[in-house]
């Protein structure tokens, strides 16, 4: 295992070569290499058990691995995982979640208020426990919580899994605009073939065999998608 | 009670109920009892060894707590199943080793005066779990919601774990003279409990879990000497009673 914070090209902010990751006998990825450049946005896509929530576990070094994963000097990292499991009853506010992280980054509680601004969550929506909150509410608190430390490089498991339609839209506006505004280079996992030809500069598709990596008009072939996922897959390009 | 045992007991209680905040919300309540069982063994040994049995206790319980750390660090479904073994297991080997009437204390605690050098040892711990607790709560919290999250905020996971089981395992040990080997674990998280149950912040919940532990601790000590019975199993009872009253509906309080 090798992790090196130092050595990618220019204007790479993640290097990523012959990456393998174990669990115990099976093989999860396989020999992964891809590199992404600073401000863009990269979609994962791929069937379930592919690999995708372990890919960017392994980027953020929660689990062990062989190869190399290389992040450009100073990357600050917000993670925005899928949907936890959490008690309704806990009584931990949103307030309390961004202060604790405004704390152990160090930063002036001043900075909370326009993360949750950003992010559109009201101050009565942030006092309330954070296993009351609906799914698409504790999505944009988890984002305003990596916004609080200032990141650079944004990651995101599904953000829009388990909400409601017009909340992913709405979700998927917020972290395009974010990533504009912010100039973050995001990568983000998603299983609407449609966001991902919309918003995405390259896209990182997984199969329990191979692994496939390109701009969407490349990667989201036909022929390989249905190699893929088997079957007939069709999505829809929206016009904005 | 003199004023200094007074004093320590309520450090005592002061503890419980921050690190069991934090046991509640991590879903720890179950292992607060195997864990404290581990101590038996400890002071069974260090009775046999002529040593103080706290000191016994204390060095039995920072290993346990060093095995459930080592265990849930490989994770899988098996560190339930290692809980529940090792430590009836120990359970067992210390009641073979700690006989009589050391054997009641070693389980319901009470009985004799606590030492000096018990004292100072004893408030210089709660002082240390105190200030771990308060400092670091922001740590704990992220790491309760996603330890992925604790670590992209550069907060070192492990070394937390490790260092919230080991207050854990001596906030026990500081309960040992008061609510013994079987009692302990019940003040750690009965009002952490009820402090979960009413709280609606962090805040309220570490305050009302500190409040009730050592009103719980104080009223419970001081029924016990009217009563002239052992300690222990009075305080965790005033703890379930104010349990108790928590469960009542809202209604109910307002109408009060």
């Amino acid at each position: 295992m090798e992790e090196v914070k130092a050595a990618v090209s220019t204007g790479n902010t993640l290097e990523v070569n012959n990456l393998s990751v174990h669990f115990d006998a099976t093989r999860v990825l396989k020999n992964l290499s891809f590199s992404v450049v600073k401000g863009s946005a990269v979609a994962i896509i791929g069937p379930n058990g592919a690999g995708k929530t372990v890919l960017l576990k392994t980027l953020i070094g929660s689990l062990p691995f062989a190869g190399t994963v290389r992040w450009a000097p100073g990357v600050r990292i917000g993670y925005v995982p899928q949907k936890l499991d959490l008690e309704r009853d806990i009584p931990i506010t949103g307030v309390d979640f961004l202060n604790a992280r405004a704390a152990v980054a160090r930063k002036p509680a001043a900075d909370i208020p326009p993360a949750r601004a950003l992010v559109g969550i009201s101050p009565e929506v942030a006092l309330r426990p954070i296993g009351a909150m609906s799914g698409g509410q504790f999505q944009r608190l988890l984002i305003a919580f990596a916004l609080v430390a200032d990141p650079n490089v944004l990651l995101l498991d599904e953000p829009t899994a388990g909400v409601d339609e017009p909340g992913q839209e709405q979700l998927n506006e917020l972290v395009r605009r974010l990533q504009k505004t912010q100039n973050l280079t995001v990568l983000f996992i998603s299983h609407d073939l449609s966001i991902v030809y919309q918003y995405a500069d390259n896209v990182l598709c997984l199969s329990s065999e191979h692994a496939w990596f390109g701009p969407p008009s490349t990667i989201l072939t036909p022929e390989l998608l249905r190699q893929i996922y088997g079957g007939e897959v069709s999505f829809h390009v929206h016009d904005h | 009670m003199t004023t200094e045992s007074l004093l320590l007991s309520i450090a005592m209680a002061i503890a419980a109920g921050l690190v069991g905040s934090f046991a509640v919300m991590r879903r720890m309540s179950l292992a607060a009892d195997p864990l404290s069982h581990v101590a038996l063994p400890g002071i069974g040994i260090a009775l046999a060894l002529h040593i103080h049995p706290v000191f016994g206790a204390v060095v039995a319980l920072v290993f346990g707590a060093l095995l459930v750390w080592a265990v849930e660090e490989r994770g899988g479904a098996t560190t339930e199943s290692v809980i529940g073994v090792v430590f009836s297991a120990a359970l067992a080997i210390g009641s073979i080793m700690t006989t009589g009437e050391d054997l009641i204390e070693a389980l319901f605690g009470g009985a004799g005066a606590l030492s000096s050098s018990e004292k100072i040892f004893g408030l210089l711990v709660a002082s240390a779990i105190i200030l771990f607790i308060i400092v670091f709560r922001n740590s704990l919290i992220i790491m309760m919601v996603s330890p992925d999250i604790a670590r992209t905020a550069g907060i070192n996971v492990k070394r937390f774990d490790l260092l919230y089981l080991e207050s854990f395992a001596l906030t026990i040990a500081l309960g040992l003279r008061y609510l013994g080997v079987l009692l302990m674990g019940a003040l750690i998280i009965i009002p952490a409990a009820t402090g979960k149950r009413l709280a609606h912040d962090l805040k309220s919940m570490l305050w009302i879990s500190i409040v009730l532990s050592v009103m719980s601790t104080t009223l419970g000590s001081a029924i016990s000497m009217h009563l002239h019975r052992e300690a222990g199993p009075i305080i965790v009872l005033v703890a379930t009673a104010l349990f108790l009253l928590s469960l009542l509906p809202r209604r109910a309080w307002r109408r009060a």
